[in-house]
């Protein structure tokens, strides 16, 4: 009988496990955060419901309690996303200093809204909390990167040079 | 223990150190509010209301999660805890629709209650309120989940106590939402206790919503009549009507919870389906009569089945779930006119130890007891839908590592760790039985019985079998427990001799699950052919059914849905003269079988008594008066006690009757070591295909089979053949594909359900339903055929 994580390609699984092994043995569920990570990486961004379920079967957890877990942090995504994710920071420190033009500067540039993805699939866009580089407010995150005391000048140079 | 000494409120207590601040307070009558606190539950601390002022602490702390300690002293209705609570409870109300007037929890709703003691006339709040879309649990649980405050209790209930996770918390913050995320029902047999612990409307009952008004109902006690654990009940009660049923504390046996069956069968009680009136077959056809005609019709009728063949053509089959008192007054009725042949045990096959059995079949400990057990064997049992209180305090030992170990033929799914677990075909049973015993004498410097050698010689041991030997053998309290399917079993009495073997080799407790709600009751009461006065015996229910009776008597049993091997029970009516029943229902199966239809008063319709497994006998008074016409059974019976002329029918109440019953039952807790007797021969399996006849949670009895609701859910027994992919291949056939499974001349087509819960030639085939009535439930030989 094939068991879920079949979906699981052998380098998947072999990431997942080594998560695993860093936890006791009956605490399996530790890695459910790396392992939702490791699967949304290779799917492209996102998780389907199908991976959700894959992974608690393979953590021996109940499937409600992975959906909470990627329902409740923001850098899981349910729904398809776009080449790039920008997570634009709209918490105090960035809100005081300017967040709102930054919003909107991307909103009139990319046509999209808070938590929208462009048509050719280029650019998914939502709003995050504090992601920790106050001292660099405003600020987004763009895939694993952080770009700093943006302007709208600025927002214009990055996005040209993403494919 | 140590205690610690602390104040609340200025009163000085002696607690135990470790207990929390609410317990404390709780136990001292100090009331302190709170939503995500139950003490049934895990400590959550996530809805702050408990909020009190702790002297030499900065900040009110939650009283849920704060440990005693020497010397404290606490204040709940400080301006500063008064404050707190004050606060909380206006978030609280934030997101909260405040739609009481339209809400089923309205009147005895907890959020109600704090706010008025606990909150503030008004609210700084007015920006937009939140809105949660409902969610489809099923038809059981009906949702409103704006109305969610999120003091997950429910969620706890499912991981903690139903040990399903079926809820959860997704999203977080302002998007946190209770619910299943993906549209599923909740299928745990116990998800109505979701409803009692839910301290808003958010989750409600959905067969009373929209139904009543807390303060219009009236509390009554009953006792629950499905299990032989006898959960206490309240049922609430408006215009002489059941409107639902809620469960009644009681810490020794069903603590704060009841199985789904227990709450919502009530609705069966409404059913349109209700016998109303007596009713009279007159040349084929049925009439509407008065009670005075119908009883006449009956004492005219059976005088003459007496006079022309004599008393031993008269049969009473009794149902497992009648009172104490409707049993004792059948049987003092049957045997006032002569006639021995009164049985209660309508599922069994085997009686031939039954001079040896026990007072009556008892759990040989309490209830509560099964759950400080470190080893438990369960024969023939799915006690998790069988009897789901049981099955719950087997858990809490699960949940403290303690081997729960079954024989079954089904590898059911439990809710705890299995420790090791035979699922054998049903007629291998004895056999499996067997290997154990002997991986317990190799074990042990226990000696075997005579008689048992001849079996024990031909079986090998397996893996488990050495498993369950240690688990047994290494405990320091176990208990060896015979399930509802054991009872049912062609070879139940060498199921019983194993079972006792094993008990005493590993020093384990040995005890009865038994059907119904009154099987317990049903021995002192003397429903059973052998157990009379006289010490003359009479026919037991399946003697009575294979030996066509001239004349039967059922009391509240549908002969096809409720007796062993359906299609004899069908026959043995058929072939009768004059078939009396008394009843709950009217149905095509009782008109087609019976002369006389006599409507009985339900459960929470009639006073009586039910003794549970663990022996303790519960009377109730009737909550309502029984529909139309029907009587209680206990008063038809007494009736009919006069009509007959028979002496001592003078009862003047149900009390009068329990108190000659009591008078004559011995001990209450029987011991349920056998005398050891070895049979003629050990039942081997000859390799046939065998039905395995399970009766599914919501058929077990009239009333369930009744109950609208149940009836919907995923439990609800639908008929189908359930194979193991292994015989499907076999056989040619795939999940969906209608078969023929067949017995000599009977057969029924049902659809397949590959299963590979079954072990290998077997054929789960559900009894209780009419789809396979049919079919029989013994050890005949089964075939399959693509239909």
């Amino acid at each position: 009988m094939s068991e879920r994580h079949d979906i699981f390609s052998a380098p998947v699984r072999a990431d997942i496990d080594n998560w695993i092994a860093k936890y006791p043995p009956e605490q399996k569920q530790s890695a459910v955060m790396a392992a939702l990570r490791i699967v949304q990486d290779a799917n492209g961004g996102w998780l389907t419901m199908e991976l959700m379920d894959a992974v608690a079967d393979y953590l021996a957890m109940p499937k409600i309690a992975v959906y909470e877990v990627a329902t409740f942090y923001s850098m899981y995504e349910l729904k398809p996303v776009g080449r790039h994710k920008i997570s634009v920071c709209t918490n105090i420190s960035c809100m005081l200093s300017g967040s709102e033009q930054v919003v909107a500067h991307l909103q009139d540039r990319l046509g999209i809204r808070l938590g929208e993805t462009t048509e050719d699939g280029r650019f998914t866009m939502k709003e995050v909390e504090c992601l920790g580089a106050c001292c660099g407010a405003p600020m987004f995150q763009i895939g694993r990167d952080y770009y700093e005391n943006l302007t709208p000048e600025k927002i214009d140079k990055i996005l040209d040079s993403l494919d | 223990m140590t205690t610690v000494n602390i104040e609340i409120d200025g009163k000085k207590l002696q607690v135990d150190s470790g207990s929390m601040v609410i317990e404390a307070a709780d136990q001292a009558g100090i009331y302190i509010p709170r939503f995500c606190y139950h003490k049934k539950l895990s400590i959550a601390a996530n809805c702050r209301m408990c909020l009190v002022q702790v002297e030499k602490a900065a900040k009110p702390l939650p009283a849920c999660a704060t440990p005693v300690t020497d010397g404290m002293k606490v204040h709940t209705r400080s301006p500063k805890a008064i404050d707190a609570q004050k606060g909380v409870m206006e978030f609280l109300l934030i997101n909260h629709p405040l739609d009481c007037p339209v809400c089923d929890q309205g009147g005895e709703c907890e959020l109600q209650d704090l706010a008025v003691g606990f909150g503030k006339d008004v609210s700084f709040y007015s920006e937009n309120k939140r809105v949660v879309k409902s969610k489809n649990l099923g038809p059981l649980v009906s949702t409103d989940m704006t109305r969610c405050i999120h003091c997950t209790r429910c969620v706890r209930f499912g991981e903690e106590i139903a040990g399903i996770r079926e809820l959860g918390a997704t999203g977080r913050g302002e998007h946190m939402e209770i619910g299943t995320y993906i549209e599923a029902s909740m299928d745990s047999e116990l998800s109505g206790n979701v409803i009692d612990l839910c301290p808003v409307g958010a989750l409600t009952s959905k067969p009373f919503r929209f139904k009543a008004r807390a303060w219009e109902m009236t509390q009554l006690d009953t006792v629950a009549p499905h299990d032989c654990i006898g959960s206490n009940l309240h049922v609430h009660v408006r215009n002489n009507q059941v409107m639902r049923v809620v469960p009644r504390e009681n810490e020794a046996i069903n603590e704060t919870w009841i199985s789904d069956r227990d709450r919502f069968s009530y609705e069966a009680l409404n059913s349109q389906d209700r016998l109303t009136t007596p009713m009279i077959k007159v040349n084929g056809v049925w009439q509407a009569t008065d009670w005075n005609t119908a009883l006449e019709n009956v004492v005219r009728n059976t005088r003459k089945i007496i006079d022309q063949d004599g008393a031993g053509q008269l049969g009473c089959l009794a149902s497992p779930s009648a009172t104490t008192e409707e049993l004792y007054l059948a049987q003092q009725l049957l045997r006032g006119l002569g006639s021995n042949n009164i049985d209660h045990r309508l599922r069994q096959l085997d009686f031939s130890d039954e001079d040896l059995a026990p007072a009556f079949p008892g759990l040989g400990q309490s209830i509560a007891a099964l759950e400080t057990v470190d080893a438990a064997l369960l024969i023939g049992s799915n006690i998790r839908k069988d009897q789901p209180i049981a099955a719950h305090r087997l858990r809490k030992a699960a949940m403290r590592d303690a081997a729960i170990m079954f024989v079954n033929p089904v590898n059911y799914d439990f809710h705890f760790p299995v420790a090791a677990n035979v699922a054998c075909a049903p007629d291998r049973m004895v056999a499996e039985l067997g290997g154990i015993v002997k991986a317990l004498l190799a074990l042990t410097a226990g000696q075997a019985p005579p008689g048992l050698t001849g079996l024990l010689d031909n079986i090998e041991t397996t893996p488990a079998h050495r498993s369950i030997a240690g688990h047994l053998n290494r405990a320091g309290k176990a208990t060896v427990l015979m399930g509802n399917y054991a009872h049912a079993h062609p070879h139940f009495t060498q199921l019983r001799a194993l079972a006792g073997v094993i008990a005493s080799l590993s020093d384990a407790a040995l005890g009865y699950l038994t059907e119904g709600a009154n099987s317990a009751g049903a021995w002192p009461a003397g429903a059973v052919p052998h157990r009379s006065a006289t010490g003359q015996a009479g026919m037991n229910a399946a003697d009575m059914l294979r030996n066509p009776r001239k004349s039967y008597w059922l009391l509240g049993v549908e002969p096809e849905l409720d007796c062993a091997n359906a299609p004899v029970a069908r026959a043995a009516m058929q072939a009768a003269e004059y078939v009396v029943a008394l009843t709950l229902f009217r149905n095509a199966s009782l008109e087609a079988s019976c002369d006389v239809l006599l409507p009985i008063a339900a459960f929470a319709e009639t006073s009586g008594t039910y003794v549970n497994a663990e022996g303790v006998w519960q009377s109730f008074a009737g909550a309502v008066k029984p529909v139309g016409d029907a009587r209680p059974a206990w008063k038809v019976l007494r009736v009919l006690g006069n009509l007959f002329g028979i002496d001592g029918f003078d009862y003047m109440s149900s009390e009068e009757v329990l108190a000659k019953v009591r008078a004559q039952a011995t001990g209450d807790q029987p011991d349920n070591r056998l005398l050891w007797r070895a049979p003629g021969a050990w039942a081997t399996s000859k390799g046939d295909l065998i039905r395995i006849a399970e009766v599914p949670v919501y058929a077990v009895d009239s009333l369930v089979r009744y109950a609208t609701s149940l009836q919907q859910t995923r439990d609800a027994a639908n008929g189908a053949i359930y194979i193991n992919s292994i015989l499907a291949t076999r056989f040619g056939l795939a999940q969906g594909m209608p078969a023929i499974a067949r017995q000599g001349k009977e057969e029924v087509t049902l659809p397949v359900v590959i299963d590979n819960r079954l072990a290998d030639n077997s054929v789960l085939i559900y009894a209780g339903i009419p789809g396979s009535v049919n079919l029989l439930s013994d050890l005949s030989p089964l075939t399959l055929h693509k239909a």
